[in-house]
């Protein structure tokens, strides 16, 4: 925006061809994002599709036989897929909720005046900052079942061992552990900033008028960082569809458990492609979980846009 | 008013198309790098999983003395299926392929009817007749149907019981080979002793390690498992496969298993902890045996004849891809590798059993002290002798996972037996259906 405007407002008054470069020079600037994004961001989705229409298996690549929807019906047939699809949205749903009410909270608290509180920024950012394969496997070997650590806690309070990987809630509680503690620092951090935009006055006179910490937060803080908020879900939302590194590596197989019992959509993709090498069943499912998250997206902003409108 | 300008809109256009361009010819002639030195010195990569032993025996060393223009350079990945993965990825790219890559046998029936363009015969290469001192059908194997060699045999896996003398003593068992052999000819046999173990076994300690374990070794006793001799998919109803099903179910409704999953972490600290008695010892997993329980485990461990005295679980060979920058040196050193005096060496070193005859003959009378002097040569060279000529289907390695997932199922979500027969069946079809 700010671009655009100065460089109208000089153009305007010089000679047209200074006029004319001062329109294009914008789009210069530009020009490197849209000239990678064609290269490694639409060609590839335009390529998928292509790839999702045929029959293409790894081990032969040269070869594509054309198969028209076929890829897609069959994928909409396979029980599979539909596990995969319903183990998407429980594990992003249990890693999702919790981690964003808990950042909001933790934004809360480091908004306040605290000793150190530099060091405490910092320190939520720490897991974010960690490779998902080092977190991953740490926290594998904490979930393991007869020597993990989370067991043995359980066992000293007496309670039976936990199957971690074999169970269904179980493991995919443990996947969504990994994504919660990687991600809560991050959008506290963003929860934060967007509360610092909140004027302070609007505390003061708050407290003034006699009220308490918690109504202060429910009718300041969180109306406030309503659009904070709205960005967050929304980037949420698109990372747990595409949730694929932490199940892949908590027991290393793109199976995603011996029953399939947290193989997210990510995960059923990989499998298709790089275990079962069938490329162009892989590449329906990429476009699938594409039109899946523009619709996840769409709903996001139209549910943000009516409480807008109620809101005001 | 604007801190900086471009004068020359079209200079603008042209610097950020040139920066792009930069941007994607760098990434896209990375990874072609020569391995060649200065001197005429040759570098030959290898690629490889799990444990060949090549290295730990100092094979490569001995090599590099004979050949001094020539230096090896082993890469390797623990997990077959990881490995298999990788490799396929890299052959469909064309690029990043070793020298040397090795293959498991459970994939080489899928090479030689789907890939053999990819990989160099090695007739042209003068090694026409690599594999002529091998156990027939290890030969057979990797030759395609219009008689070119894919690949050089190396090890193969004939099939032999290990188990924990101090845990088999403690627990009143008999510790003597020969007894415990005659005690186990059968897995009816294996299975029986094992309720009379947990019996009196501590808590904890089961008998072997897993359902999957015991079901991999009973069916790599037997000719047809996977698929028929015309390539027909027969995983569904062939009698090897419905036997070992049935067997492993048991072994499971008995409370035999340390349910642990194979060659995962937990497993691989339970060879230290002693959380079993008993393993499906192929050969190569003495080499593995030693990995994990390290001194440990020395003298812990003893070796019996299995249930049956045969099988065949693993073994591989070594292959030149099409893409090879060394072929000729490449050939030089599988060559080497595979003769029979080397796969000797490996078996006494670390325990793969050689698929060459000579080398066979060679280590009859080898024994191991780190398994109380077991003669494993005799042992192994007996299971090897009674070993059927495997009939090797194209998807043998992915229909094993499916049913030894389906057994992981049964002993650790206690799924019905039945349950998870239909799912390793929905997920062998979801895997090859077309």
């Amino acid at each position: 925006m700010a671009v655009s405007t100065s460089a109208r407002l000089p153009a305007a008054a010089t000679v047209p061809r200074r006029r004319r470069t001062g329109r294009l020079a914008p789009y210069g600037f530009v020009a490197p994002f849209f000239t990678l994004f064609a290269a490694f961001g639409l060609f590839p989705l335009l390529y998928t599709a292509y790839v999702s229409l045929h029959r293409v298996e790894l081990q032969t690549a040269d070869r594509m036989d054309w198969l028209g929807l076929q890829n897609y019906t069959r994928l909409l047939e396979d029980p599979f897929f539909w596990n995969a699809l319903r183990n998407t949205f429980t594990i992003g749903v249990l890693s999702t909720v919790p981690q964003l009410l808990m950042a909001l909270g933790l934004a809360h608290l480091l908004n306040y005046r605290l000793r150190g509180r530099t060091f405490f920024r910092v320190a939520m950012l720490m897991p974010y900052a960690t490779s998902v394969a080092a977190a991953t496997l740490v926290f594998a070997q904490l979930f393991g079942r007869d020597y993990g650590l989370i067991n043995w806690l359980l066992g000293s309070a007496g309670l039976g061992p936990v199957d971690w990987q074999a169970s269904t809630w179980a493991s995919q509680l443990g996947v969504s552990a990994i994504v919660t503690w990687r991600w809560t620092g991050y959008n506290a951090l963003i929860y934060l900033a967007g509360m610092q935009a909140v004027p302070g006055e609007l505390y003061e006179s708050a407290a003034v008028d006699g009220a308490s910490r918690w109504q202060q937060f429910r009718h300041i803080t969180v109306p406030g960082l309503r659009p904070t908020i709205v960005f967050t879900v929304v980037v949420s939302t698109i990372g747990a569809t595409q949730l694929f590194g932490e199940p892949l590596l908590y027991e290393g197989n793109a199976g995603g458990g011996i029953s399939h019992q947290y193989q997210t959509l990510g995960l059923y993709l990989y499998e298709q492609g790089w275990s079962f090498f069938h490329l162009g069943r892989a590449a329906a499912v990429a476009w699938v979980m594409f039109l899946l998250i523009v619709v996840l997206a769409l709903v996001n902003a139209a549910v943000a846009a009516r409480r807008n409108r109620t809101d005001r | 008013m604007r801190p900086f300008r471009v004068r020359n809109t079209a200079a603008a256009l042209g610097s950020t198309a040139l920066a792009a361009t930069l941007l994607l010819t760098g990434c896209g002639s990375g990874g072609s790098g020569s391995a060649d030195a200065a001197g005429g010195k040759v570098t030959l990569t290898v690629d490889l999983f799990g444990t060949f032993g090549f290295k730990e025996s100092g094979l490569y060393d001995e090599y590099m003395k004979l050949h001094p223009e020539i230096t090896v350079k082993q890469t390797d990945t623990q997990d077959e299926a990881q490995y298999w993965q990788a490799l396929q990825t890299k052959l469909a790219g064309g690029g990043g392929l070793a020298d040397v890559q090795g293959l498991e046998v459970g994939r080489v029936a899928s090479v030689v009817q789907k890939q053999a363009d990819k990989f160099t015969d090695l007739k042209t290469l003068g090694l026409g007749g690599v594999n002529d001192d091998l156990v027939p059908w290890k030969g057979a194997a990797v030759k395609t149907a219009d008689g070119r060699v894919l690949g050089a045999g190396t090890d193969i896996g004939p099939e032999a019981i290990c188990y924990r003398t101090d845990l088999f003593k403690a627990a009143g068992l008999p510790t003597d080979r020969t007894e415990l052999a005659a005690r186990w000819s059968t897995w009816q046999g294996y299975l029986d002793l094992g309720k009379q173990y947990a019996a009196k076994a501590e808590a904890g300690n089961a008998w072997t390690d897993s359902a999957a374990g015991m079901f991999t070794a009973e069916v790599g006793q037997q000719k047809i498992r996977y698929a028929d001799e015309s390539g027909k998919p027969v995983h569904d109803s062939s009698p090897a496969v419905k036997t070992a099903w049935a067997d492993a179910t048991r072994l499971v409704a008995d409370g035999l298993s340390a349910k642990l999953p194979q060659w995962t972490p937990e497993w691989n600290k339970a060879f230290t902890t002693g959380k079993f008695a008993t393993l499906s010892c192929p050969a190569w997993m003495i080499g593995y045996i030693k990995g994990q329980a390290a001194d440990a485990g020395s003298g812990k461990w003893d070796i019996a004849p299995g249930p049956g005295k045969t099988g065949n679980w693993g073994g591989s060979y070594l292959t030149v891809p099409k893409t090879a920058k060394h072929p000729k040196e490449a050939a030089e050193l599988i060559k080497w590798l595979t003769a029979k005096e080397q796969q000797a060496k490996l078996f006494t070193k670390q325990g793969s059993f050689p698929s060459s005859t000579g080398a066979q003959a060679a280590i009859k009378d080898t024994t191991d002290p780190y398994f109380n002097n077991a003669p494993i040569g005799l042992i192994f060279s007996e299971s090897a002798a009674n070993m059927p000529a495997q009939v090797l289907g194209t998807d043998d390695g992915v229909i094993t996972k499916a049913f030894t997932d389906a057994l992981g199922e049964v002993e650790r979500t206690a799924t019905a037996p039945q349950t998870a027969w239909q799912h390793a069946l929905d997920n062998i079809k979801k895997a090859n259906g077309s």
